[in-house]
Parts: structure tokens; C-alpha cells; sequence
């Protein structure tokens, strides 16, 4: 693909952040902070994350790599690269 | 006069007590805010006191008799029959009360300038929070059961907000559930390599919607050990067990910013894995954009409650009542495990056990988290 822009990238993952937690305020998120630290995402919250990602860029996430969605920022990385 | 003794409520929900026992006999004196009897409750042991000078009379009610609110326990000569109770007046609100120690004793205050509180009023005060300090400011004279709850009353913050609610709902539960359930406690440690690796493959072939967590398999277990070993999914009323006909788990889950809740998975003995899971995904959901449904909350006959990866080794959980037993499960984390005489590192689950001591036994028990074990050793059966 490569075509969607990075903003665009982050704007879609901050939807999805604030679909699975409604209560976040995205102007709040600090994008190097881990989602858990910041709040309290639990294995349930990274699992919808991560299928919800897969589901809007169409890209195959396997477990392993769910350490790399763990951030705003990261896991915007982790989908520019696997676009790329 | 002859006057009647009746069985006071002690609270919106009190409909009915089991006398526990007389303090006094026929022909004894009993003063003003003294206690006559000992009646269990709900909120556990009561002291009942007396609100006239009286003689006891004839003794209604025996020991271990349950009685409705209201009812007659025992027939009094009374004095003062008529007279009204206690000044109520004489009790200040805890703001107003504050000053008063700067003022001499009142009169009627016991040597040491304490008040006089009865057993019954003391030990309400304690359950709703009520400092001794504040009834003996407030106490000038006796200080009776009702002063105490006018004063918690008064002391009670206006309107709280929804997580105060759910913080007291939860307070007032699980005080509820350690006043009144024996728990005993039971912990073992589960090898969780096979679960894990058969977990990692399933979720290899699956897209990342249908993929199924750890926990999931631990609710499973939980639920097929309950519907095999029998005394521990069900209720527990008037002290008899009684056996629920589906297995519906309630699972903890948290809600963030604090507190949780504990929905349940119905029937979750006999659904497959991929179908719970859609379920238990739907529940998370719902609980964290509050589109909660009532029946979730009153159906659950067991509860597994866990503490995600970043949480302690080992958790003493506490049961729901009137349910009997809730399990426990830990941080799976990797640890020395012995294995065909050598030790290797494996990934290592912690299991409790809290059940009710009315029901089952710590036999029972460790036959039950055994099974759990077992279950999770052949995850492909799930």
C-alpha cells in the first residue's frame, strides 16, 4: 500500500484508543507513554486494540508482536512499517 | 404496666432476627439502655436494649427462634412506661459536638467523664463508622442505638458520586460477606506451559478478532470444575447449601479509574471456547462504556476473579454472597518448576480458593482446584 499518510495513521489508532476507552480524552494521551501506565489497558483492551488496528489497515498482527502496540506512538510505527 | 417488648428494626433492610439469647431473667431489673438480648442479624450480633426501667416479666420468644420485625420478644413491668425515650435533642451534630469538650463533663456522663454507651450502640457505632470520641460528645447521658444512627446520619456525606457508590457497594458487600461467610483458603501452583502453548498456536491460525486470552481458559476450567465437583456452585441461604442447575461465573473486571464489577458468563460450562470468548469480550465492553444489564449482576453461581499479568503472585480473594466460592487466579510468570526429576524454568499459574466453610471443606476444595489443574493440563478438552 504505502499511500496512507502518517497522520492519517495516528489519527485512525487515536479513534481506536478512544473507541475501546470512551472515558480518554485523546488531546490527554501522551504518545510515549505505555497505554497501560496511562489507563490501565489490561490484556483484554490490547487484544481489541490490536484487532481493531488489523481490521482498519488490513494488516496481520501475530501476538508476538503486541509489545509493539503497547504506545500511541509505537504502535503508529509499528503500522507505517508493515504499510510500508 | 405490663408493656410489650418488641423486636426493634435495626435498618431499611432488616425484615426479621434470630434470637440468640437472653441477658436478663424473669424477675431481674433491666435499666434504661441496657441490653435484654442478643439477636443475630444480617449485619451479624445485635445487642436489643431496653428503653424503660422495667422488671422482666415473662420471656416470649426462645433462643434460636427467627422473628419478623416488630414481633414480641417479651412482656416487661415498666415504670416508665409511656414516658417518652431519650432526649434526642441532647444529641449535637458532630460539627456542634466538636466545642463540647472544652465544657465541663455533662451530668450524667460515667465516672472518668466518659458517657455511658450501650454494648448495642457501641458496637453500631463501630459498623457505620461512628468514633467512640464522637459519641461521648454527643452523649450527655446514654447514649442509645438511635443516637448512633442519627449521628452516622448526619456524619453521612451529601450525594456521592458514582465510583463513591460503587466503592461502598463494594465495602458494604464484601463486609457483608466476611461478617457472615467462615471462608477458608486454599492455593496451589499450576504448570501452564501445555495451556499456553496450545493457546499460542490456536491464536496463529485465528485473524486477531477471534484470537482467545489466557484468562478465558482459566474461566473455562473453572466453570467445568464447578459443574463436576459438587459444593461449590451455588448459593448458601439460611446456611443450607443450595446447588445452582446452570454455572453461570461471574468474572472481575475492572473499571477504569477504580473499582470493579463481577458479571457473569452464563452457562459458561457449556459453551466452546471461540463462542465465551466473543461473550466475555462483549462483557468487558459493556462494563467499560456502562451498558451493563441486571440480570448479569444477579446471576452469578461462582466467581474467578484475576489479576492480569502486572498483578500480584497470589491473591486471598473474598466470595460474593450469597455465592460460596470464588477462585483466584495470579500472575502467570515464569519460575523454577521440577519437571521429571530436573528443575526448569516454566510458566507458573497461582490458583486460590476462598470457599464457605458452611458448604464444603478444605478436602472438597483441594479436590476442586485440583481439577481446575487438570482441565488446564489439556487445553485441547476446554
Amino acid at each position: 500500500m504505502g499511500t496512507v499518510k502518517d497522520t492519517e495513521i495516528r489519527t485512525r489508532v487515536l479513534e481506536i484508543i478512544t473507541s475501546i476507552a470512551p472515558d480518554v480524552d485523546p488531546a490527554t494521551i501522551d504518545p510515549e507513554l505505555d497505554l497501560r501506565d496511562q489507563f490501565d489497558f489490561d490484556s483484554m483492551d490490547r487484544l481489541h486494540l490490536a484487532a481493531a488496528i488489523s481490521e482498519a489497515f488490513r494488516i496481520a498482527i501475530p501476538e508476538q508482536d503486541y509489545p509493539q502496540l503497547s504506545a500511541l506512538q509505537k504502535a503508529c510505527e509499528y503500522v507505517a512499517k508493515k504499510l510500508g | 404496666m405490663q408493656v410489650d417488648f418488641h423486636l426493634p428494626s435495626l435498618g431499611a433492610d432488616m425484615e426479621s432476627a434470630t434470637l440468640v439469647q437472653w441477658l436478663k431473667k424473669p424477675g431481674e431489673a433491666v435499666h434504661r439502655g441496657e441490653a435484654i438480648a442478643v439477636v443475630e442479624t444480617a449485619k451479624g450480633l445485635i445487642d436489643i436494649e431496653c428503653f424503660d426501667e422495667a422488671v422482666v416479666g415473662s420471656l416470649i420468644v426462645q433462643p434460636g427462634t427467627k422473628v419478623p420485625v416488630g414481633a414480641v420478644l417479651a412482656q416487661l413491668l415498666s415504670e416508665t412506661a409511656g414516658a417518652p425515650p431519650p432526649a434526642k435533642a441532647a444529641v449535637p451534630t458532630p460539627a456542634a459536638a466538636a466545642p463540647a469538650r472544652l465544657s465541663p463533663a455533662p451530668l450524667a456522663a460515667a465516672p472518668g467523664g466518659r458517657a455511658r454507651i450501650s454494648p448495642a450502640a457501641r458496637r453500631r457505632a463501630h459498623e457505620l463508622g461512628v468514633s467512640v470520641e464522637a459519641l461521648e460528645r454527643a452523649g450527655a447521658g446514654i447514649v442509645h442505638l438511635e443516637d448512633v444512627e442519627h449521628l452516622a446520619a448526619q456524619a453521612k456525606p451529601p450525594a456521592p458520586d458514582a465510583r463513591d457508590a460503587m466503592r461502598i457497594a463494594i465495602g458494604n458487600a464484601m463486609a457483608r460477606s466476611k461478617r457472615e461467610i467462615p471462608h477458608y483458603y486454599l492455593a496451589d501452583t499450576v504448570d501452564f506451559s501445555t495451556a499456553r502453548d496450545w493457546l499460542a498456536s490456536y491464536n496463529a491460525k485465528v485473524p486477531v478478532g477471534e484470537r482467545i486470552l489466557e484468562g478465558l481458559l482459566i474461566v473455562k476450567a473453572v466453570a467445568l470444575a464447578a459443574a463436576r465437583c459438587s459444593g461449590f456452585n451455588g448459593y448458601c441461604r439460611d446456611g443450607r447449601f443450595e446447588p445452582a442447575s446452570a454455572v453461570n461465573v461471574g468474572t472481575a473486571i475492572a473499571v477504569r479509574g477504580g473499582g470493579l464489577v463481577a458479571p457473569a458468563l452464563l452457562g459458561a460450562d457449556r459453551k466452546d471456547l471461540p463462542a465465551l470468548m466473543r461473550e466475555f469480550s462483549d462483557l468487558v465492553t459493556r462494563v467499560r462504556s456502562g451498558h451493563m444489564r441486571s440480570g448479569e449482576f444477579t446471576a452469578a453461581t461462582i466467581t474467578v476473579t484475576a489479576l492480569g499479568e502486572e498483578g500480584a503472585e497470589l491473591l486471598w480473594p473474598i466470595i460474593n454472597p450469597p455465592q460460596v466460592a470464588i477462585v483466584g487466579s495470579g500472575r502467570i510468570a515464569l519460575q523454577p518448576w521440577v519437571h521429571e526429576g530436573a528443575v526448569v524454568a516454566r510458566p507458573v499459574l497461582s490458583l486460590s480458593l476462598a470457599a464457605d466453610h458452611r458448604v464444603t471443606d478444605g478436602r472438597a476444595g483441594s479436590r476442586f482446584l485440583r481439577t481446575i489443574a487438570e482441565l488446564l493440563a489439556t487445553p485441547a478438552k476446554l
